[in-house]
């Protein structure tokens, strides 16, 4: 760094000393208050995924002092069935809950884009949710979802006896227990991302799309949502970056069971590295969980900013 | 009604269409398509409050109609002994004192970490716009970035950190964690408005002599209540819901509450007390749910502004 402002100073023909001092005192104010971000920048975003990166080639176990060993972590990690049924059930839940995050909250933000009656009411109703914690949504299902005095013991108490809904208690259904769960939080959400999109659509379009006959399901399909296109991105990034999280909800409904049928990636590295006293292969899964965000995030940081060129 | 009075002779019957013909025909409300889309609604809306519902009506029931009623049931003599207990002496796998104390820890946890991380916020964000330097958009390019990496990669560099700075599991710890992660999403959000605010004000105060700070005080935080009302919402819901980081870094005695309400739900030993556990959620769940319900609006342009990037 210091070199480079140097010979920049030296370009210009300014002795290199005071050049270098101006550069660095000029707006020192901002430099200074800036402080806290570039420390985080660089201390905590940089550095500590180097740092984890780093370490996932090692043996450590219960401190972080172990000697590299290359890949054998990263290979113990996929020869653990326990990581491989959390990255499966990531890959599942994962699919299911955008899919229908995204097609409920669409659909949804559609209804009400339709001038209803109490437009405001059904959106406090969708969105409360969202303002509940992950821990507060996992423990309500969990209860909702007993299989003995929850709903299922309720509707067979009234007589329905072939009534089954203990997904929770189910290692086949269990992820289907946390998607229920995980849609009740997050839908609302999505539908209020939608509904803004919808609602930055110019009428012309709708009055065009009108006066050529093309039927309303049709205008929303093959113009509205292509406009939207921005928002859609938006969508998935935020619900594909909460996805690779899920963590505190998979805690309070099911704590990964039953067995290990509910496990996920993140809830994998927390144990390892907090109670399993094995912190090479935790930091190994983080960086996993790391590449996988990555997977995500390249193509839509290239969408976004590669074709534009840079800013100003 | 004035219309009929302009149509003499008209019988009541016929009133109705005399008013249809002024205009383009009204839809009746009740067409297919409403009836759908109302439908649809309405079951959705169930969805939604179901667990609402349940979580309320089972807080204020007794154990005995837990078990031999049905879930759907209202409470046949409401009454709070769950919520008392709940709040004072329901037990965790380690203590008995209820949810109070992660109540307290919850509350010395988000004001300061919502009221340190919003000033840092404001302050990059100004900076950024108004007080360019060489490498502050990398800087920020990269704090962006750096908010879609999976906390789990940063958490244990940051627990030596914090055990090298002497604060491991107190609340400082957690409140630095929450600074730090709350630093990005709140920095753009500033860095957006005062984007937006008029270039004009700032190049006057600029030549009128003042600096970094006074105009930071004195012209831009004035204007700027709007998107403080929205990081506030978004930085205290964030921060109360917390649990990953309460779990991590408080350290047992400074648990938050969404820790100690999962440690009383899922591991406390005998039979399990249904209305104390959904009395504990509510308790919970109270502080968002009031921050939720009061800002009305705002909390929509908070999730909003979270959304769009810049």
């Amino acid at each position: 760094m210091a070199d480079t402002a140097a010979n920049l100073g030296e370009g210009v023909g300014v002795s290199t000393r005071p050049g270098f001092l101006r550069r660095l005192f000029h707006n020192m104010p901002a430099k200074i208050a800036a402080l806290p971000m570039i420390a985080t920048v660089l201390i905590v975003f940089v550095g500590c995924t180097i740092w984890t990166i780093y370490y996932s080639f090692t043996n450590s176990k219960l401190l972080p002092t172990g000697k590299f060993v290359g890949f054998e972590q990263y290979e113990r990690l996929f020869a653990t069935s326990r990581w491989n049924v959390s990255v499966w059930n990531l890959v599942s839940y994962g699919a299911m809950s955008l899919v229908l995050t995204l097609g409920l909250g669409f659909l949804l933000a559609v209804l009400m884009d339709q001038k209803i009656r109490f437009e405001s009411a059904f959106r406090t109703i969708m969105l409360y949710p969202f303002a509940l914690s992950f821990i507060v949504t996992g423990l309500v299902w969990q209860w909702i979802m007993n299989p003995t005095l929850g709903l299922q013991g309720t509707m067979r108490n009234l007589g329905w006896e072939g009534f089954t809904f203990d997904w929770i208690a189910n290692p086949r259904m269990v992820l289907f227990a946390l998607l229920i769960a995980g849609l009740w939080q997050g839908v609302g959400f999505c539908m209020v991302l939608m509904l803004a999109g919808l609602r930055s659509v110019d009428d012309e379009i709708w009055k065009a799309a009108r006066v050529d006959g093309i039927p309303t399901w049709r205008t929303y399909v093959s113009i509205v949502l292509p406009m939207m296109r921005g928002v859609l991105v938006t969508a998935v990034v935020l619900i594909g970056s909460g996805i690779v999280r899920l963590y505190d909800l998979v805690v309070a409904l099911t704590n990964g069971g039953p067995g290990i049928s509910s496990e996920v990636p993140a809830k994998y590295v927390i144990n390892y590295m907090f109670s399993g006293g094995n912190i090479g292969q935790g930091l190994a899964a983080a960086t996993m969980m790391l590449l996988t965000v990555m997977i995500i995030m390249i193509p839509w940081a290239y969408l976004e900013f590669g074709g534009k060129g840079r800013r100003s | 009604m004035s219309q009929t009075a302009t149509m003499p002779g008209s019988a009541p019957a016929i009133t109705d269409l005399a008013v249809d013909a002024r205009g383009p025909r009204p839809k009746p409300f009740f067409t297919p398509t409403k009836i759908i889309i109302y439908t649809t609604l309405v079951f959705f809306s169930l969805y939604f409050l179901f667990p609402l519902y349940v979580m309320l009506a089972t807080s204020l029931k007794t154990m005995p109609e837990i078990r031999f009623g049905n879930i759907f049931a209202l409470p046949t003599a409401p009454n709070f002994d769950a919520w008392f207990k709940a709040w004072g002496s329901a037990c965790t796998g380690l203590t008995c004192q209820g949810l109070s104390p992660g109540f307290w820890n919850s509350v010395k946890i988000t004001i300061p970490s919502t009221v340190i991380s919003i000033f840092i916020a404001a302050v990059n964000g100004y900076a950024l716009i108004n007080w360019r330097f060489k490498g502050s958009e990398i800087f920020f390019s990269i704090l962006i970035f750096g908010s879609f990496i999976p906390y789990q990669v940063m958490l244990y560099p940051l627990v030596i950190i914090t055990r090298e700075m002497g604060i491991f599991g107190s609340l400082q710890a957690v409140i630095l964690v929450h600074s730090i992660f709350g630093m990005p999403i709140l920095t753009l959000l500033f860095r957006n408005y005062f984007a937006s605010l008029p270039q004009e004000l700032f190049k006057a105060a600029r030549v009128d002599g003042a600096g970094f700070w006074r105009i930071f005080f004195e012209i831009m935080l004035p204007m700027s209540l709007p998107i403080f009302v929205v990081a506030l919402i978004l930085q205290v819901t964030g921060i109360w819901n917390d649990f990953l980081f309460g779990v991590v870094f408080a350290g047992p005695q400074n648990y938050p509450m969404t820790v100690q309400l999962n440690n009383i739900v899922n591991s406390a030993q005998g039979t399990p007390e249904y209305n104390v556990n959904m009395a504990a959620t509510v308790l919970t769940g109270l502080i968002p749910l009031i921050v939720y319900f009061v800002s009305g609006k705002w909390f929509v342009r908070g999730v909003a502004a979270g959304a769009v990037k810049g």
